[in-house]
């Protein structure tokens, strides 16, 4: 099989509920700063939610904003400020070669029911329903308003892989890029959840609602108290390129793609499998050519459910028995469950950690399950390894699927 | 009512779904669509609002009748009247 190219990441634009750039995000993290709010949530009342305020006017017109999606604007905003972040001479960049590849858990839920609910003031007479619908509701939409945003000609799609979508998009650009279908690839997970009352209600009667008096500790990862999940939106939206391309032009490569695998449990719809869960780890591993004491962090996706967080642990527990160096940590305990977003946004709060040697704690365990209380784990304090090489990114979703992917300091073996 | 309202709510109504445009030097005579960047999507916003905020219906057949400030006025004042308004 011929070796197929190296694939870099050389820049990143997120919001995050409690950053707006990297800088900012990660500041938060290690100062243990959750942002978490209450909102009102349309026939259901307030509810914790994590919510970004990023400046939408910085890079779209008003008229964009109206007529597009909430999604649209969150994905806009991290594709122009990760181009910002990589350097790259937009102007002077081919772009019928760049390719937008970004992760979803769903979409269209909160234009549908905004529809809905306006037609309702007008005794459900669908001659109010707006003619927006559909370019709203499209599946590539958050991709689509980047690529007319961005007058970028190459190909655009979302992918959709319900929570596991972040690391499936840039696992998607990845391989776009191994294939040379494009030269940079626009890549990531974006989430506008918070607006659709549909998926609280789904959660809530599912049991996995998260609440708390305070919302800012409402999102408690791995603690005996979590009840549920805190629903959040965002983005995370990466540069990817070719090693060699990245080197020729100088570029800053903030990491190295160094393995993936996505694979499905094939057994129920929201309980996941802890055995199919490890094997994804390791065949992640196996792709990165690595033993699992090579991995420094793993970023967690547990999410705060009851029996999600222990799944998960039952697998990490299988995979990494006897790696007395790896560090464990999540992320959503400070900005909650950013749905198609969490994988691409929890990997980037831990890549400064290849910088600054520092692994960011899971925060809210005042106390930990011992069924969660996995070697490893930070707890509330940053930790610092002197040296961060790995960095090993769960993510997984509804319908038992599961994504693992593996990024590297460059320039290490 | 007399025409000038008439032009006064199409400008409120264009305002709202073209917020980035200036709208102080409109010229009334002239085709919307010669001064301001409206596409097809924004003049069916316009026939929606009219719809939704005062009830009056404009047929696809007649949607050249909102081609300028003016033949909106002309052509919308009956209806507006038509509605005791």
């Amino acid at each position: 099989m011929a070796t197929l190219p190296r694939i870099v990441i050389t820049g990143v634009g997120l919001t995050a509920p409690n950053g707006n750039t990297l800088a900012e995000f990660r500041a938060n993290l290690l100062a243990g700063k959750a942002r978490i709010a209450e909102i009102d949530v349309r026939h259901m009342g307030k509810h914790p939610a994590g919510v970004c305020d990023f400046d939408a006017t910085r890079w779209q017109k008003r008229k964009e904003i109206r007529n597009g999606t909430r999604v649209g604007s969150i994905s806009i905003y991290c594709s122009r400020e990760a181009i910002v972040n990589s350097g790259l001479d937009w102007d002077k960049t081919d772009k019928s070669r760049v390719g937008v590849y970004l992760g979803i858990t769903e979409h269209g839920n909160v234009e549908t029911e905004n529809e809905i609910w306006n037609i309702s003031q007008f005794n459900n007479d669908t001659k109010y329903w707006t003619h927006h619908h559909n370019p709203r509701t499209v599946a590539n939409n958050a991709a689509g308003e980047v690529t007319m945003n961005m007058g970028i000609t190459g190909p655009h799609y979302t992918i959709g892989a319900a929570c596991a979508a972040g690391n499936a998009g840039l696992i998607q650009a990845a391989q776009m890029l191994q294939l040379n279908e494009v030269d940079i690839a626009l890549a990531g997970g974006v989430s506008e959840s918070i607006h659709t009352f549909g998926i609280y209600a789904g959660f809530k009667n599912q049991g996995a609602l998260a609440s708390h008096v305070d919302p800012a500790k409402a999102s408690r990862p791995f603690d005996k108290n979590r009840n549920g999940i805190v629903i959040s939106e965002g983005g995370a939206v990466y540069v990817l390129e070719r090693l060699d391309d990245a080197l020729a032009r100088g570029a800053n490569i903030i990491a190295e793609i160094a393995g993936w695998c996505i694979n499905s449990d094939a057994t129920d719809a929201v309980l996941p499998n802890p055995d199919r869960q490890a094997e994804c780890v390791r065949k992640a591993l196996e792709r990165a050519k690595m033993k699992p004491s090579d991995v420094h962090i793993i970023s967690t996706h547990a999410t705060a459910t009851s029996m999600g967080d222990i799944q998960e642990c039952i697998a990490l527990r299988t995979v990494f028995a006897d790696c007395p160096r790896t560090k464990i940590n999540n992320t959503k305990s400070y900005i909650g469950h950013c749905m198609g977003a969490a994988g691409a946004l929890e990997l980037a709060g831990n890549l400064p950690s290849f910088q600054d040697g520092i692994v960011h704690p899971t925060i809210n365990v005042d106390d930990l399950d011992p069924e969660c209380a996995i070697p490893g784990l930070v707890i509330n304090q940053p930790v610092s390894m002197g040296s961060v090489d790995t960095i090993l990114n769960n993510s997984f979703g509804m319908l038992g699927i599961n994504s693992v992917l593996i990024v590297k300091k460059y320039g290490i073996a | 009512m007399n025409k000038d309202d008439v032009k006064s709510i199409v400008l409120d109504i264009i305002r709202d779904i073209a917020p980035d445009e200036d709208l102080s030097a409109l010229k009334h005579e002239v085709r919307l669509r010669d001064q301001l960047t409206l596409d097809s999507m924004d003049f069916l916003d316009i026939v929606m609002e009219l719809r939704k905020q005062h009830g009056i219906e404009v047929p696809e057949i007649d949607y050249p009748q909102l081609a300028s400030l003016e033949s909106c006025g002309e052509y919308l004042l009956p209806k507006f009247k038509a509605k005791g308004k």
